[in-house]
Parts: structure tokens; sequence; C-alpha cells
């Protein structure tokens, strides 16, 4: 700790740096587990403040301020939603009166306006909607995305772009995610450590209630609102859209609902459940958000900066979930790399499937399991093509296969290849057939 | 299909669509207390911490809060406080970032007083509005002292914040008995279905649904709801064992090897959905009802064994709630059924046999309950709603004590009496922060020896001018505490681990002192976060809170709560 002094940067010295007072104890001094080799002071601010960063998602808020007095000065946000109310009782940029605008827009103008000197550039639109040019200018990527599609549409991105003799094609992904009181940050140095899809089976998606459940033996509230959700409006207004935003829609869901549960003796159907389950809602509260944001910041910062270790390091934990109602619950660990990680591992992975399941029923699965998460998939193996989603002629002449059982079509152990429009990288499975 | 539907009679109010996805957690009641709450915060030092955990409680909707601070807006609160402008620069910087803070939510007040905390205190009753206070460090520790005890004789669940670096930690000082009924137990692994025990009424309904299971079509087979299945099942498995029902962990393995084997696979489906719940619930619904630790030690605490006519109406239904728990050997009923494979109908008349022993059991409690008031001679009579949500939730209830802060008294060391011996313990043990926060107590020792100037009041942090000397006296403060923590546990730690425990608490120094009292806004907003949350428990009496203290290292990126 023997170099402390005030030094006087060329970048912005004197009265401007004066702001930075705090941070600057930081980036000017060692601590006892920073890098023997770790020099601190000018050129660790300079980095700082060149390193271009992007921050996405529904803790885009957070994400911004957090950057922005973090000491990060060149900042871009890509969000392609708009204000709703219900964002305001965590999304604190954002006021009453900008409901229905976009929220990059708005967040980057507060932000700018209350930090200065920083610069955010904003983009409505999907993360989907860039290529690899726009990730290459980036530092690194921090996001905390709705969609487990973006995220791993993110996560291949980012991994398809390593090139083993290029440094600055590796960009760290630094993830966060919460749902209530529970969430997890997680950091990603892609090809070097564990990826999003590798990780995938920690995030299974819920189990779909089964349709003849809702069509015959309905037993609880929500069993009728998916009635009138899947059924009742395929049935009797399959002419309009269903609008999950509109509240016509709502209601009108609501009351069927409600008219089935009351047919089968079934409490407790509401229009607050009705939209809930609907538009698959998830609670969601500042402090859990501040939580999960400000670790992914503080990720962020240490690796911009080297002022301290950082998660993800390869061989050290690069995951902390975060479980807050029960007292509060931290559990830091390594994730490890899968061979067989369809992104970045080279090995198929193992899919156990039933050989008397027909091409159907195993497409259908796929939406549902864990390891596999794909709603549109197109199949084929090394030597034919199973099914494919598009373009209608492939469609119409791979169709008769759905019908056909698994094992007139492959074998045991044999290889298919997966590829879905939601992602851009194929997926490969070795069928193990169940006894 | 032409005409539109016309609204419901109740939708959503306009609070309602903006607190949507928090009303989910906490619904109307925990919104209701929110509302009602006055948040106090005594701010210091950079003072970040304290305003974003009042940014995550103005977002949901408190009633009001006000801050305490006499600072003056300096340029280095700009680069760290999101909750300032240039222009609020030479102001007071209670009296800005309050206004900041209002902006978010037009349905909070908010309030700012720029006097010291010293004269501040001195007001007789000056505590009294507030719902919970909040306390950031750096402040003296005859000023944290004083706090605490008004706070306490007014029952006023307080909390002491450090946020320095990229370390962390608050500790929550509730009042001397805090009970929760709403602890949001997770549905999935509490369901309660009494079936070691049923109820005549329950035992008459799996009767009537299994009469000749064997030869019911395949549909009616599969149709069996689980619960009903285990009944019948337990009554075969008594015929041949003594009449018993399956006593340990192999038992119940053979239980359920047994149910396995009733499942038909001669169906078209070549397996039964209702079996498969029925097996995969043998280990976890064949418990007896007895009741946990926790509600044990509800039943065994001084305020429950002797009611007085001023107890809290807690007490009262905790009362007569051991009394039932006395005469069955199991707590009331809850009465939720989980979802199962079944006809409808099958299961609502399920639902219906267990919501009426549930109905049953309340109005037994809540006799009880009466009975209790009027030999107290209570006048106003307790809400039978919260007798129902007691009874709802007994078996997950809890109660936690309140306990008081180290606070670092020049002269007078640490001293952690009951808890001595787990402290001492926990210095040796790898996943524990307790030498981080010994950390943070020599950082409070230090600086109640380091005023920054002649103003009461104002500390100084270690690092702020001079790391390394300061480095040296906070390490010296830190190894002297651990010491005298060995010493009153009467323990002994050997070498190597005791040089170890020394040089760790030496490393949390040093990157405390590094920090020479800055905060980083990352850790500030992180624990602002956490902190905020814990206000929301305090405040709605609902989930389950830190006790009592939390530790926060940003380096590593873990925590831990440790009781003191
Ligand atoms: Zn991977």
């Amino acid at each position: 700790m023997a170099e402390d002094s005030k030094p006087n940067f060329s970048n912005g010295a004197g009265a401007q740096r004066l702001r930075w007072k705090y941070l600057d104890n930081i980036l000017n001094r060692p601590g006892p587990f920073t890098d023997p080799d770790w020099e601190p002071g000018e050129a660790v601010v300079e980095g700082l403040s060149r390193a271009k960063i992007l921050g996405a998602g529904g803790l885009g808020c957070e994400i911004l301020k957090n950057l922005a007095l973090s000491g990060f000065k060149d900042i871009h946000v890509i969000d392609m939603d708009t204000i709703d109310v219900s964002n305001l009782n965590r999304q604190f940029l954002f006021r009453h009166a900008d409901v229905g605008k976009f929220k990059a827009e708005v967040a980057a103008r507060f932000v700018e306006k209350r930090v200065k000197g920083v610069k955010i550039t904003p983009y409505c639109g999907k993360i989907q909607d860039k290529d690899e040019d726009y990730y290459m200018q980036f530092a690194m990527i921090v996001c905390g995305l709705d969609s487990i599609e973006a995220r791993r549409w993110i996560n291949a991105t980012l991994v398809g772009m390593v090139d083993e003799n290029d440094p600055d094609s590796l960009k760290p992904l630094i993830d966060g995610g919460t749902e209530g009181f529970k969430g997890q940050a997680r950091v990603i140095f892609p090809t070097m450590t564990s990826c999003i899809e590798c990780q995938l089976d920690m995030h299974a998606p819920r189990a779909a209630v089964p349709l003849c459940t809702l069509a015959t033996i309905p037993r609880q509230p929500q069993h009728c609102i998916e009635w009138a959700h899947i059924i009742a409006w395929e049935e009797e207004r399959k002419d309009i859209t269903l609008d999950n935003d509109d509240p016509e829609h709502i209601t009108w869901l609501y009351q069927k609902a409600l008219k089935r549960a009351q047919e089968f003796n079934i409490s407790g159907v509401t229009y607050s459940m009705t939209q809930g389950v609907v538009k698959n809602i998830i609670p969601a509260i500042a402090s859990t958000n501040a939580i999960v944001a400000a670790s992914c910041c503080n990720e962020a910062f240490k690796i911009a900066t080297s002022t301290n270790p950082f998660l993800g390091f390869p061989e050290t934990d690069n995951y902390m979930m975060y479980t807050g109602d029960e007292s509060i619950y931290t559990y830091t660990f390594q994730h490890m790399k899968k061979p067989d990680c369809p992104v970045c591992g080279n090995l198929a992975k193992n899919l156990e499937v039933d050989p008397a399941f027909t091409l159907q029923d195993f497409i259908e699965s796929l939406a549902e399991r864990p390891e596999a998460q794909l709603k549109k998939p197109t199949i084929r193996t090394e030597a034919k093509s199973l099914y494919y989603q598009s373009p209608p002629a492939l469609e119409e002449q791979t169709r008769p296969n759905l019908s056909k059982k698994l094992n007139e079509l492959v074998s045991d152990g044999e290889e298919v290849a997966i590829s879905d429009p939601a992602f851009q990288i194929t997926f490969k499975f070795k069928l193990l057939f169940s006894k | 299909m032409t005409a539109t539907t016309p609204p419901p009679l109740q939708g959503p109010t306009s609070k309602e669509k903006k607190y949507d996805r928090q009303l989910r957690l906490w619904a109307a009641s925990g919104q209701a207390a929110l509302e009602e709450s006055h948040i106090l915060l005594i701010n210091s030092g950079p003072g970040v911490v304290g305003v974003e955990t009042l940014k995550n409680l103005v977002l949901p909707g408190i009633g009001q809060f006000t801050i305490l601070d006499s600072a003056i807006v300096t340029e280095a609160d700009l680069g760290v406080n999101f909750f300032l402008e240039e222009e609020h620069l030479g102001g007071f910087r209670a009296e800005h970032t309050c206004n900041l803070l209002k902006e978010l939510n037009p349905d909070v007040q908010g309030h700012y007083i720029t006097e010291p905390v010293e004269s501040f205190l001195s007001k007789p009753d000056i505590l009294k509005p507030y719902t919970l206070i909040l306390v950031s460090a750096p402040i003296s520790p005859e000023l944290l002292s004083r706090l605490e005890t008004n706070a306490v004789a007014s029952a006023i669940p307080t909390f002491y914040i450090h946020c320095i670096g990229f370390y962390s930690h608050f500790s929550v000082h509730l009042p001397s008995a805090f009970p929760i009924v709403d602890t949001h137990p997770d549905p999935v692994t509490t369901a309660d279905l009494r079936l070691l025990t049923p109820w005549p009424a329950l035992s008459s309904f799996a009767e009537e649904k299994t009469t000749e299971l064997e030869e019911m079509s395949h549909h009616d087979h599969g149709h069996v709801p689980y619960a009903v299945l285990l009944l019948y099942y337990l009554e075969e498995w008594k015929k041949t064992h003594n009449g018993q029902v399956p006593q340990n962990y192999r038992e119940k393995i053979a239980f359920r090897d047994m149910v396995t084997i009733g499942a038909r696979t001669n169906n078209p489906e070549g397996a039964e959905e209702n079996y498969d719940e029925a097996v995969a619930a043998v280990l976890k619904s064949l418990n007896p009802a007895e009741a946990s630790s926790a509600v044990r030690e509800v039943f065994q605490a001084e305020e429950c064994k002797s009611l007085t006519p001023e107890s809290a109406s807690f007490w009262i239904i905790a009362h007569a709630m051991s009394i039932f728990y006395k005469n069955h050997s199991s707590l009331p009923l809850p009465g939720s059924v989980p979802d199962m494979k079944a006809k409808s109908a099958d299961y609502i008349q399920l639902q219906n046999v267990y919501k009426t022993k549930a109905r049953q059991d309340f109005a037994e409690v809540l006799d009880t309950v009466r009975s209790l008031e009027k030999r107290l001679g209570r006048i106003v009579a307790i809400d039978e709603k919260e007798v129902e949500a007691f009874c709802k939730n007994a078996a997950h209830i809890k109660l936690v004590r309140g306990r008081p802060f180290h606070v670092t008294l020049p002269g007078e060391g640490v001293r952690w009496g009951d808890r001595a011996k787990f402290a001492a313990q926990s210095l040796t043990n790898p996943d524990s922060l307790i030498l981080l926060y010994i950390a943070f107590l020599a950082t409070d020792a230090f600086t109640a020896t380091h005023p920054a100037d002649d103003l009461g009041g104002a500390v100084k942090a270690p690092g702020e001018v001079d790391p390394e000397t300061d480095a040296e006296k906070v390490t010296g403060i830190a190894l002297k505490i651990i010491d005298d923590l060995i010493s009153e546990a009467g323990m002994f730690i050997e070498e190597p681990e005791y040089s170890e425990v020394r040089s760790k608490a030496g490393e949390y120094v040093q990157e405390i002192v590094r920090a020479g009292g800055a905060e980083l806004h990352n850790i500030a907003a992180l624990t602002g976060g956490l902190v905020a949350q814990e206000v929301i428990k305090a405040v709605t009496k609902q989930y389950i809170p830190v006790d009592n203290t939390c530790i926060f290292d940003g380096v590593t990126s873990k925590s831990s709560v440790l009781r003191f």
C-alpha cells in the first residue's frame, strides 16, 4: 500500500477527477488480493474510461446506473421493450409520463443527464438484430435478459466469435436474472468456461399442464384459465389474434375461465390470476433486481480494472446463486464446462428417447426437455432429413415422417443434428433408446 | 362474437397495475403495511448504501421516509451517489437526495432533517414517529448505543450498516419478540395430508373411492387421486404389519415398492400417472404431524405460557394452538390439497374433506381463543382472520428474538455473550465471513478514537490519508478482538490455524483500509438491495428475516449470515 498518493492524471486532472475520489482509492492502490504484477493508477483509469460496454435486458436501469457510477464512459444499451405501468415498481429511470416510450431511449437519456461525462448509446430493438461486427466492438457484455431464448442466442453468438488467434475476439458475458426473491449472477468467458448452454438444465421450463387435463378434468383455477386461453379462444375467437395486453381480451378469458370453474365447482379464478397465467408473469421486485444487477456490474468492474479477482476466471467460481425469501443465502461455485455442450463442446449430447415415440411426439418433447428446450426443431441424421420446419416444399416432403416411430427412422445411438430458427447453431444429440 | 366483452366488475385499480409484480409476492396485506410505514435513515460517510436502500423502498411504495444527514454535497458525492446532480453542489445532501428519491414514486412522502445526529437524539420521544430505523456507519459508538437504546425501548426495528470498498455488513436489531405467521413456505415441499392419521371422513372417502380397485376400468384406475391410493395401500400394509404404518426408512421403501407394483402396465399408456405421483410422494408425505422445533420454541416461550391481558394477539393464538396440540398431538390441519391426477369431481370432493376438517380445527382453536380472551378480561376481540391465518400456517410460524449490535465503545472490548462459543468456532470455518465482520468492528473502534474534526459525531475513516499506518493500527485492534473472543469462549486455537486466522483478518483489514472509507457504487447498490429486502420483511411481517448479521464479500462474491 506504499504507492498511495494523489497522482495527476492526464485524463480529467484536477477538479474533474475530484468527483471520482472514492473510486480512485481503489484504482490507485493495490490490495491484499490484487495480482502482484498489477499496476494501479493512470493506466487502469484510462482503460476503464475507454472500455466500451454493452448492457441489455430487464435489469437495464440498474445496470446503466451501476456501470456509469463504476467509471465506464462508453456504454451501449439494447432493449426492444416499451415502458409498461407494471415496470414502475422497480425500473427507477421511468416515470408515469414515459409509459409507452422505448426503454433504451428513456434510460440512456436519463443516465447521461444524471452522470456527467458518460456517453450512452441506445438501440431500441432485439439483440438478435445485431451481427458479429457489432458485438466485436465491446470489451464485454452485461445482460439481464428476461428470455432464455435471447440469452442462448447471445451466448452462442459470443462463443462463435472467438478466434484463437485474436484475443480481442473473446468477450466476457456477464449474465443476471431474477425471479421474485431469487436470482443469479454468472460470468462466462466464451469457450474457456462453462457457458449458458452448459448451464441450461439449471433453468428448466415449467412443466405444461397436459391438454387432456385442461379439456376434460380441470381441478385448479389455473387449469380453467389455460383452457380458456388455449382451447376456448381457438374455438370461439380464432379470427382475432389474442393480445395479452388488451384488457378486453384478458377480460374475455377471465369470464370464460370463471364460468368453466363454476361448472366444475372450482374456486379461485381471479382477474389477476388470469393475467398471470396468460402472460406467464414472473414476480419482480426492486430489491432482488438491485442485488443481481449490482453483482453483475461488480464483476464487470473487476474484470475491466483487475482491482480484485473476479468470477469466471478459469478453474475458479463463476456462478453466484441468490435466495432471499428465507434469510439471505448465496451459493457461489464453479459450474463445470460440459464436453457435450452443443454450443461450446464438441461431443454430441446423449438424449434418452422412447423408441416407440413417433417423430411428432419426439419433436413435442424437445420443447419441454430441460436439456433441449427447442420449440421449432428441424432434424436430420447424417444420411437423411427427418423433418424440416421450412421451406414449405421440404416440410411437405418430410411431413410423413412425423407419424413414424423413432425406431423406424434412426438406430439406437445414432447422432442427429437439430437446428431451430431461434438459434444460429446446430445442436448435436446422440439418441439412446430407453429400455 | 362481435360484441366486446364488458369490463369485469372488479378490474385492477391503477395501484394494482403499478404494483402487480410485487403484489404477487406479499399481497395486499403486505402492501398495506408498507404504505403505513415511515422509515428513518440516519446517514453519514459517502452515504450511498442508505440512499440505495431507500430507492428500493420508495419504488414498492413505503408510506414515508426521512433522511437525517447534515453533510453538504461535494464533488465526490457526484461520482458515487445517483440521487444528486451538479446543481446541488454546496447544498444539503439530505434535501437533494430526498427530492430526487421522491420523484421515483408520487405515492411516497419524503422528508429530510439536516440537524446533527447528536442534537437530534437528545430530544425526547424523537424516534416515536418511525416504523424502522436505518443507521449507516460511520457513527460514533456513543451515539449508536444511545440510538439503539431508544429504538429498543419503543420496539422499533433498527439496522446498522457498513459499506466500505468491496465489503459490506448489516446487523438487524428486531424487537425482543418478533413472531412471523406468514413465512411463505414452499407449497411443494410442505403439503400436509395427514395420511398416517386419517380422520373418519377421510378414511371413508378413501375406502369409497378404492372399492373394487382391481376391477376398475383403466380410466377409473388411472384417476384415483394419489392421496387416496396411499391411504388404500397403507390399510393393506397394516394388515400384514400388526396394524402399524411403515415405521422407518427401510419400511417406507418396502411400502413404496408395494405401491409401485399396484400400478397397471397393461393399459394403452403402459403406466399410470397417479401411481407415479403416489410413489414419488411416499417419502415426503408419510411423516408424523409433529410440530417442528421452531413451533415448539414458540409454545415454550414465556410470553406463550403466561398470558396477560396485554399480551399480543400472536401469543394468545399461540397459547390456544399449544392447547390444541396437547389435545390432538397435531397442529390444526391447513386444509390445502396439492394438485394431483384425478377426475374433477373426485378432486373437488377430496378438497372438501380436507377443508371441512380444517374448518373444524380452526373453530376449536377459535373457541379456545375466545375463552382465553374472556378469562383475561380483554375487551377487543382478536380478528377471526388472524386466527385463521395462524391455523393455515401453524406448522411454519417462526419467532425471532431481537439481539443487540456489537458497539465498540472506547475502553470496552467486544462482548459475545452466549454466542462466544459459536463465534470462536467460526473463526476457523473457511465458509464463515466472521473475520470480515471483526475487521468491520475493528474499523469502528478505530474511527471512535479518530474524530475528523471537532464537530461532535463526524469521524475519520481508516486509510483516508495514510493507509499503511492505519492498516497496522486496525489490524492490531482486530487481532485483539480475536484473542479476546477466543478467551471469552474458553477455547484455544492451535497453530497453524491460529496464524492463518490472524493473517486472514489482516487481509480483510487491508482491503477495508485500501478503500479509505470509500463506498463503491456496486457494493452500495447490492447491499441496498439486501437491506431493503430485509426492511420489507420486517415491515410486512412476511417471509423469514436475517437473524441477525449479514456480511457480503464483493471480492469473492460470497455472503454469510451469522447470529451474534
Ligand atoms: Zn457450453
